[in-house]
């Protein structure tokens, strides 16, 4: 059946999906964000009856309408990409996959949607509480819709709560729960929210920067400056706590990932954490796969071997100990890994065969050992490796992950230091005194949107060559269509979401130039 | 200790949803329907305006309505999901198109440095007004006509037409129910803006048109009724899952259950009682016969489709990789788990139902479309 399927049409239907989530991934966080800082503002204006946090408020849900429609644009290709693009993968695992983004759509989407109706148009047709559950609603549904979607993204990282079943060769739900409270889910959850409290923050504080460099708007800047920069500080520094115990769960369930995030090759103990590094090449391969050495190493010692086993001294796996295994450590080989996930699906096949053939007494010994937990542990588990040819494909491309790891958490580190002298300087009424501060802040926007999509570059570039980690690699999940059809369709996005993007930034861009309606 | 619920009842149970999901995007498509005018029935850019902005406060319900029919569709029945939309791209892709662009149509059309122009995203609102419920009637045709498509061992979907769906719409029985589907949501969407605009030379305009929609749709809509309820239907063996063509399937679908019978009957009736208060007495309450009538119409079509034992996503090219409730459902356990969280829909339609009628206490009029507010 996959056997045949065209790299090429795998390499474009990633292209393609990768296109979508980014754009997408554009306007998502701010949404998350914008949306809290929407409902602080109009909290304090219903309580205050000051008409200033009104129109600060009003202001501020401009642009945050026109972020959030292209979002919403955005957001509908990818729930169907699942399926146009990667149909093989929408069987395998939609028994697990699709409920949570069921749940997304009847718990979440229509919060948000009917809500978000009131929110803009409600001001003078319903009463002030009413409108200020609907802007809390708002950015509640908003941030369950994440909850949701990051449940059912976690479990591609970490797949729990299943079970297979031969019968429908196909992985189903065992627990919910399991899903639901998946290590990954929790951390990823929280990480990611957090991210998109502190974009918004940042953008809140970068445009009410412009606002004071050009002396325009300064009290509402000023009060907008406040209370990002509260939400900004706290959410940073929660977004740093949960960014460290991702990459604990990450270190146990993905120790691929986590090795090439540090380019290591060769496992250690007491292995310190890379703080800056550049990569070159070694000159030596892993199958054909280059090996890096990390030239002007800054690294903090024995962190890494911390994070990873809670000791100073743990043993942390590099990627040659994870690919050509490691019987000290009790590492399995890869090409163990292929051999033994080749007799489970061989298995598979033999139960499909005798079910055609009608030849109960097989079927019944053979669906036996789909439910021996010998069988699932010590076989069934490596399933998806019977994809490979050579150990080395497990392999992900480690610059991109090394670098866009080191430039996520710098900047996550800098956004800090941002909002701490936002605070400062607001306490101390120097604003409008610090230029360098106000530039800074515009010029930190950019880099929030930078930040917040290398956070998915590295969850995503370092799970390949998996869409299902251990079990399903990209190149069996694709669609059965013609390499054209994607690349067409590619094209016609690539033109449709850039222009759109370059509407959405023009609009924006005009609608802060003209700042708030007197 | 945990109860467990039939599968077969899950099964259908998840259809019935999937059909009340279906029936109400239908009828939220009214959206869809008003944008289909928006060049041809105001007479200056105020009344665009009107318009534009009567649909604009609902847009997201018929867009959310769409994304969440999607999902319960993956979660309840993944191997629809992933033969039909794996399998049939290009109408999918057609379909996904006309959603993205109407999206942000509304919140950038009058917003100064737009780049492109009103006009350019009024033609987006128009494109998917005509060609979104078009092409999802064809496509929900197909759970009558069959698609050409097989499916392997474990599943895999191989499509047969290179033309990977778009060959539906050579089939004459699939346009019929798209147009039927078309002229229907202008209906409604032209029964929408009489129930929410103020404007008398606009509801002069409007109540021209009624009937000019009014009638190719019950045209449509019985030559489809009588395509499918008169010809072949893909039956499925209860027993050995086989799947064979048996004359008046549908037909007897229809007669032999009393619930879909009754929903039938019950719908085209209110559509009917519609279509006489808006077009002869002129009453702006005509939405409000017309939407649960078309809800429970499509929710009848779609029990037809799915109940008794018939292959509601039907191969044409291989009777036998015909898709029953029973063979693309989910697991017994997700289904009941998603059972429970379904549980949820009345308080949502409840929500939904009070914000709306916050909204819609006043009607739209130009005053208030050059006030301080926001507007599309």
């Amino acid at each position: 059946m996959i056997e045949n399927i065209d790299l090429s049409l795998v390499n474009w239907s990633r292209a393609q999906f990768a296109l979508t989530a980014i754009y997408h991934w554009l306007f998502v966080p701010l949404t998350l964000g914008l949306s809290f800082i929407l409902a602080f503002m109009e909290t304090i204006y219903v309580r205050t009856g000051d008409e200033l946090w009104k129109k600060i408020t009003k202001f501020w849900m401009t642009l945050f309408g026109i972020n959030f429609a292209i979002g919403v644009a955005t957001g509908i290709i990818l729930e169907f990409e699942f399926g146009t693009n990667w149909s093989n993968y929408s069987w395998f695992v939609g028994d697990i996959f699709g409920a949570p983004l069921a749940v997304e759509g009847i718990l979440a989407f229509f919060l948000e949607s009917t809500f978000v109706a009131v929110m803009f148009f409600g001001w003078n047709k319903v009463g002030k509480k009413f409108h200020l559950a609907s802007t809390w609603l708002v950015a509640i549904g908003a941030n369950l819709s994440a909850l949701w979607i990051l449940v059912a993204n976690s479990w591609m990282e970490h797949p729990v709560g299943m079970i297979f079943n031969p019968e429908t060769a196909r992985n189903e739900m065992s627990s919910f729960r399991d899903v639901v409270l998946n290590p990954v889910a929790i951390d990823k959850f929280t990480h990611t929210v957090t991210s998109g409290f502190v974009l918004a923050s940042v953008f809140v504080i970068g445009i009410s920067s412009w606002f004071i460099i050009r002396k325009r708007e300064e009290i509402l800047a000023r009060k907008s400056i406040l209370i990002a920069g509260i939400f900004g500080l706290v959410s940073s520094l929660a977004l740093a706590l949960t960014g460290d115990s991702s990459a604990r769960t990450l270190a146990q369930v993905q120790p691929v990932k986590f090795a090439a995030m540090e380019a290591l090759y060769n496992g250690k103990s007491e292995a310190g954490l890379t703080v800056i590094g550049a990569l070159t090449d070694s000159g030596e391969r892993i199958g054909e796969k280059k090996v890096h050495d990390v030239k002007m190493k800054i690294a903090v010692p024995k962190l890494l071997s911390v994070m990873t086993t809670g000791k100073g001294d743990g043993y942390v796996p590099g990627l040659r100990d994870l690919v050509n295994g490691n019987p000290e450590k009790g590492i399995l080989s890869v090409t163990e890994m292929i051999e033994r996930g080749k007799y489970a699906r061989q298995l598979l096949t033999d139960y499909k065969m005798a079910k055609e053939m009608g030849d109960a007494a097989s079927l019944e010994t053979l669906a036996g050992k789909f439910r021996d937990q010998d069988f699932i542990n010590n076989y069934f588990r490596y399933f998806g490796y019977s994809y490979f040819d050579h150990p080395w494909q497990v392999i992900p491309s480690v610059p991109v992950i090394f670098y866009s790891f080191r430039v996520m958490v710098g900047l996550g580190f800098f956004f800090i230091l941002l909002f701490t002298l936002a605070l400062l300087f607001f306490y101390r009424k120097s604003l409008e005194r610090n230029k360098w501060f106000l530039w800074l802040a515009v010029i930190s926007i950019p880099l929030a949107y930078l930040a917040s999509e290398l956070g998915w570059i590295v969850t995503e570039m370092g799970r390949q060559p998996w869409i299902i980690q251990n079990l399903m690699p990209v190149n069996v999940a694709v669609s059965n269509i013609s390499t054209g059809a994607v690349q067409t369709t590619f094209w016609l996005f690539t033109v449709l979401f850039t222009s759109l993007l370059i509407a959405e930034v023009s609009i924006m861009v005009r609608q802060i130039k003209t700042g708030p309606k007197h | 200790m945990t109860l467990m619920i039939s599968h077969t009842f899950l099964q259908n149970y998840w259809w019935l949803i999937i059909s009340l999901l279906a029936g109400l995007l239908v009828f939220l498509m009214f959206v869809q329907g008003g944008q289909s005018f928006i060049f041809s029935l105001p007479k200056n850019d105020m009344q665009r305006k009107m318009l534009v902005n009567a649909l604009g406060r609902k847009w997201e319900f018929t867009f959310t309505t769409l994304v969440t029919f999607g999902g319960a569709f993956f979660a309840s029945f993944p191997l629809f999901y992933a033969t039909s939309f794996g399998g049939a791209y290009w109408v999918w892709m057609a379909i996904l198109f006309s959603f993205i662009i109407q999206a942000i149509a509304y919140e950038y059309r009058s917003k100064p440095s737009n780049v492109f122009g009103t006009s350019v995203f009024d033609t987006f609102l128009f494109i998917n007004g005509c060609l979104g419920p078009f092409l999802i009637g064809v496509a929900v045709a197909t759970f009558f006509t069959g698609s050409d498509f097989s499916l392997d061992l474990f599943n895999s979907v191989r499509w047969g037409s290179g033309w990977h769906g778009l060959e539906a719409l050579l089939n004459p029985v699939n346009l019929l129910l798209g147009f039927a589907v078309l002229f229907l949501v202008r209906v409604l969407g032209l029964m929408y803006l009489y129930n929410t605009i103020e404007d008398d030379d606009m509801s002069f305009a409007i109540m021209k048109r009624l009937a000019r929609n009014a009638v190719p749709f019950l045209v449509f809509f019985l030559a489809f009724a009588a395509c499918i309820l008169l010809g072949s239907g893909y039956m499925a063996d209860r027993a050995t899952g086989n799947v064979s063509l048996a004359k008046y399937h549908y037909l007897h679908n229809l007669t032999g259950n009393i619930f879909t019978l009754i929903l039938f009957l019950a719908g085209v009736a209110l559509v009917l009682v519609s279509l006489w208060t808006g077009m002869i007495r002129h009453s702006r309450r005509a939405i409000w016969f017309a939407g649960p009538g078309t809800v429970v119409v499509v929710m009848a079509l779609f029990f037809m489709a799915g109940f008794g034992d018939t292959a509601f996503y039907p191969s044409s090219a291989d009777l036998q990789s015909s898709l029953t409730l029973a063979r693309a459902s989910s697991s017994q356990f997700t289904l009941q788990t998603m059972m429970y969280v379904s549980f949820i829909i009345p308080f949502v339609v409840l929500y939904i139902w009070y914000a709306w009628r916050s909204l819609n206490r006043t009607r739209i009029t130009g005053e208030e479309m050059t006030g301080e507010d926001h507007t599309y």
